[in-house]
C-alpha cells in the first residue's frame, strides 16, 4: 500500500510542477514526473509479492510469476512517452528561439 | 470482408511510411498517393455500408483465437457506430487532402505534412477501430502526436505557443487515460473492451469503478474539449493550415473525444443515472458556454473553434438524454431519436464546420488575413467561397433545409418527448446566438461595403481548394436526405443500435 501512495505523491509532485513552474523546461519535467508516476503504478498492479520473471526453465517447482502484460504495456507507453516528450522540448526551443525566453509569462500571443 | 478490416489501418501506415521515401523523388507522389490511398478507404467504408449486413465484422490480429471464450489477441471490430465515424474520417480526410493540394503551396514541406496527415487518418482509424483498450491509447497517441505537430506546422509564434499548449494540456490527458486503462486492468485482468463489459457486468457500483470513470471521462473529456477541459481547443484549431483546421474540429475531436466516450460508457460500463447526469451537464455546458465565448471574436478561426464546443455540446447531450432515459427505464424510441440526432449531429457537424474553415482558409488565402474587420465585399470577388460559406453557416444555425436543421430538429423533438424542457429552451436558444454570430460573419466578410484595404496575395483560388469546398456545400444540403427512410436504414440506424442495446457489443464478440 505504503507504495501506491508513494506513487501517488511522485504524481502530484509532477503535477505541482506543471502547475507552477514558469519555464518551458520546468513544465517539461514536471510532465514526466508524473508520466513516470503512471507507469509506476502500471508496473505495481502486475507485481506479485515474490513473484519472478515470467519465463519456465526447465526444472522449476510451482513458480510464482508477475503478470508480464502491464510490463509489456509500460514499454510501449514509455517509447510513446519519448515521442512526446521529444515533441515537447523541440517545439520550446523553437519558442525559445522566436521569443528570446523561457518565461512562459512572456509568451502570450494568443489570449481570448 | 473481415480480412479487409486491418486495411483501414495498414493502407494509411505503410503510405506515411513511403512518402518521405519516394516522394523525394518522384513529383506529384505525395499528393496523388494521400487521395488515392482516402478514396480508396471511402469507398471501401462505402461498400460496407450500401452491403446491408448488419453483423459485427471481428478481425482477430495475428490469428489469435479466443481459448475458452477469453479474448487473447487484439480485436478489430467493425459495427453501426465505427462504420460512420470511419466514413466522417476518411471522407473529410480526402476533402482536405484534395484541398491541400492548393493551399500547402505557400508552405514548405510539403512530404511532411502529408505523412503527418496520413499518420493522423491511421490513428483515428484505429481508435474507431480496435476492441483493446491499450490498443486504443495506442492509437490516439498516434494520432494526437500527428495532430501536435500539424498544429505547429507553421512554426510561427502563434503555432508554436499553441502547439506546446496542446501538448501539456493533451499530455496530462492521455496520462489520466492511460490511468483509467491501468485501473481497468487492474479490476478486470484483461483489456478486452467486450471482456471488461462482462466482467464489470454485475458489480460496476464500487467505488473503484466510479473512479475510474470520472477519471476517463476527464481524460476523453480533455481530447474532446468539453467546456472545463476546453482551454486549448481555440488557440490549436485556429493556429493550424486550414485543412488540418477542417480535420481536427471536424474529426479529431469527434474520433478520439466524443467516439471514446460513447463506446467506453455505453459498451463497456454499464450506464448508471448519476454519470449519464454528468454527460449531459458537461454537454449542456458545451453548448452554451461555447456559443457566449464566440460571440465576441473577431478572428474568424477562433470563432469557428469556439462554436465546434458548442456544437459538440448538441452531440453530447443528444446523446447524454439516451442514456438518461435509457437508465430510467423510459421508452426505448425516445432514447433512439435522441441518440440518432446526436449522431446523426455529429456526422453534419463534420461536413459543415470542417467547409467553414475551408471558406476561412480560402479567404486567408487570398487576402492574408483572419481579422473579420479587415475584410469586406468579398462576396463579388468570390462567389464560389461565398455562396458554399453561406450553405455552411445556415447549416450550423439550423435552417431549414439544410442539414443542420433536421439533426437540431431531432435533439429538440427528443427532449420535449422525454420532458428535458429546459435542455430544448436552451437547444433553441444557442441555435438564434449561433444564427446571429455567422450573419456577423457573413455581413463582415462578404456583404460589406467597405473594401479590403491592402494587397491581394493572390488573383484567383486553385481549382483543388474550390472543388472540396463545392462538394462540402452539396453535401451541406444532400445529407439532409440521410433522416428520411431508406436512407436513414443505411447510415444511422445501425449506428444507434449499437448504443441502444448496449449489450449486444459484448455479447457478439465474446460468443455467448
Amino acid at each position: 500500500m505504503i507504495v501506491f501512495i508513494m506513487c501517488f505523491i511522485l504524481f502530484l509532485v509532477g503535477l505541482y510542477g506543471v502547475l507552477t513552474r514558469r519555464n518551458l523546461i520546468k513544465i517539461v519535467i514536471g510532465l514526466t514526473v508524473m508520466e513516470f508516476s503512471v507507469f509506476l503504478f502500471l508496473v505495481l498492479i502486475g507485481y506479485i509479492a515474490h513473484g519472478e520473471a515470467p519465463i519456465i526453465v526447465p526444472g522449476m517447482k510451482e513458480p510464482v510469476f508477475v503478470d508480464p502484460l502491464p510490463q509489456a504495456m509500460v514499454l510501449t507507453a514509455i517509447v510513446i512517452g519519448l515521442a512526446t516528450t521529444a515533441m515537447l522540448l523541440s517545439i520550446a526551443i523553437r519558442i525559445y528561439k522566436k521569443y528570446g525566453t523561457w518565461d512562459i509569462r512572456e509568451i502570450k500571443n494568443l489570449r481570448g | 470482408m473481415e480480412q479487409l478490416i486491418v486495411l483501414f489501418v495498414i493502407i494509411p501506415l505503410a503510405s506515411a511510411f513511403l512518402i518521405p521515401v519516394v516522394g523525394k523523388l518522384v513529383p506529384y507522389f505525395q499528393k496523388v498517393l494521400t487521395s488515392m490511398v482516402l478514396l480508396a478507404l471511402t469507398i471501401l467504408i462505402f461498400s460496407y455500408l450500401f452491403s446491408g449486413s448488419e453483423a459485427t465484422l471481428i478481425y482477430k490480429v495475428g490469428g489469435w483465437e479466443a481459448v475458452e471464450n477469453i479474448p487473447i489477441g487484439i480485436y478489430l471490430v467493425l459495427d453501426g457506430l465505427s462504420a460512420i465515424l470511419l466514413l466522417v474520417i476518411n471522407f473529410i480526410g480526402l476533402l482536405a487532402a484534395f484541398y491541400a493540394v492548393g493551399y500547402m503551396r505557400r508552405y514548405t514541406a510539403e512530404n511532411n505534412f502529408y505523412t503527418l496527415l496520413c499518420l493522423m487518418i491511421a490513428g483515428m482509424n484505429g481508435v474507431v477501430l480496435t476492441g483493446d483498450l491499450f490498443n486504443l491509447y495506442v492509437f490516439l497517441e498516434i494520432a494526437v502526436i500527428a495532430s501536435y505537430v500539424l498544429v505547429a506546422f507553421g512554426i510561427e509564434k502563434n503555432e508554436l505557443e499553441a502547439s506546446f499548449k496542446y501538448q501539456v494540456l493533451g499530455g496530462m490527458a492521455s496520462l489520466l487515460i492511460l490511468f483509467g486503462i491501468g485501473m481497468i486492468y487492474w479490476l478486470t485482468k484483461t483489456l478486452n473492451i467486450a471482456d471488461v463489459a462482462q466482467l464489470l457486468k454485475g458489480n460496476s457500483n464500487t467505488s473503484a469503478v466510479q473512479f475510474t470513470q470520472i477519471v476517463l471521462i476527464a481524460g476523453f473529456g480533455l481530447k474532446g474539449a468539453m467546456i472545463p477541459f476546453h482551454a486549448w481547443l481555440p488557440d490549436a484549431h485556429s493556429s493550424a493550415p486550414s485543412p488540418i483546421s477542417a480535420m481536427l474540429s471536424g474529426v479529431l475531436i469527434k474520433a478520439i473525444g466524443i467516439y471514446a466516450i460513447l463506446r467506453l460508457f455505453f459498451n463497456m460500463f454499464t450506464i448508471s443515472y448519476e454519470l449519464a447526469l454528468i454527460i449531459t451537464v458537461i454537454g449542456t455546458l458545451s453548448m452554451v458556454i461555447g456559443v457566449l465565448l464566440a460571440i465576441g471574436q473577431w478572428d474568424l478561426k477562433r470563432l469557428l473553434a469556439y462554436h465546434s464546443i458548442s456544437q459538440m455540446g448538441y452531440v453530447v447531450i443528444g446523446v447524454g438524454m439516451g442514456m438518461m432515459i435509457l437508465t430510467k427505464g423510459g421508452e426505448k424510441g425516445v432514447a433512439a431519436l435522441a441518440i440518432a440526432g446526436g449522431l446523426f449531429h455529429l456526422m453534419n457537424h463534420a461536413v459543415f464546420k470542417g467547409l467553414l474553415f475551408l471558406n476561412a482558409g480560402a479567404i486567408e488565402y487570398l487576402l492574408g488575413t483572419r481579422n473579420l474587420k479587415k475584410m469586406g465585399g468579398l462576396g463579388k470577388n468570390t462567389p464560389i467561397t461565398s455562396a458554399s460559406s453561406f450553405s455552411a453557416s445556415m447549416a450550423i444555425s439550423g435552417i431549414p433545409p439544410f442539414n443542420g436543421f433536421f439533426s437540431k430538429l431531432l435533439i429538440i423533438i427528443a427532449a420535449v418527448k422525454g420532458h428535458f424542457y429546459l435542455l430544448a429552451l436552451l437547444a433553441v436558444f444557442v441555435s438564434i446566438i449561433t444564427l446571429g454570430s455567422f450573419l456577423k460573419f457573413q455581413r463582415y466578410a462578404f456583404f460589406n461595403k467597405t473594401k479590403f484595404e491592402g494587397r491581394l496575395l493572390a488573383q484567383k483560388i486553385p481549382f483543388t481548394m474550390t472543388f472540396s469546398m463545392v462538394v462540402m456545400a452539396v453535401l451541406c444540403l444532400v445529407m439532409s436526405l440521410m433522416i428520411f427512410p431508406g436512407a436513414r436504414e443505411v447510415f444511422l440506424t445501425p449506428a444507434v443500435d449499437v448504443l441502444v442495446n448496449a449489450t449486444n457489443y459484448s455479447t457478439t464478440i465474446i460468443g455467448f
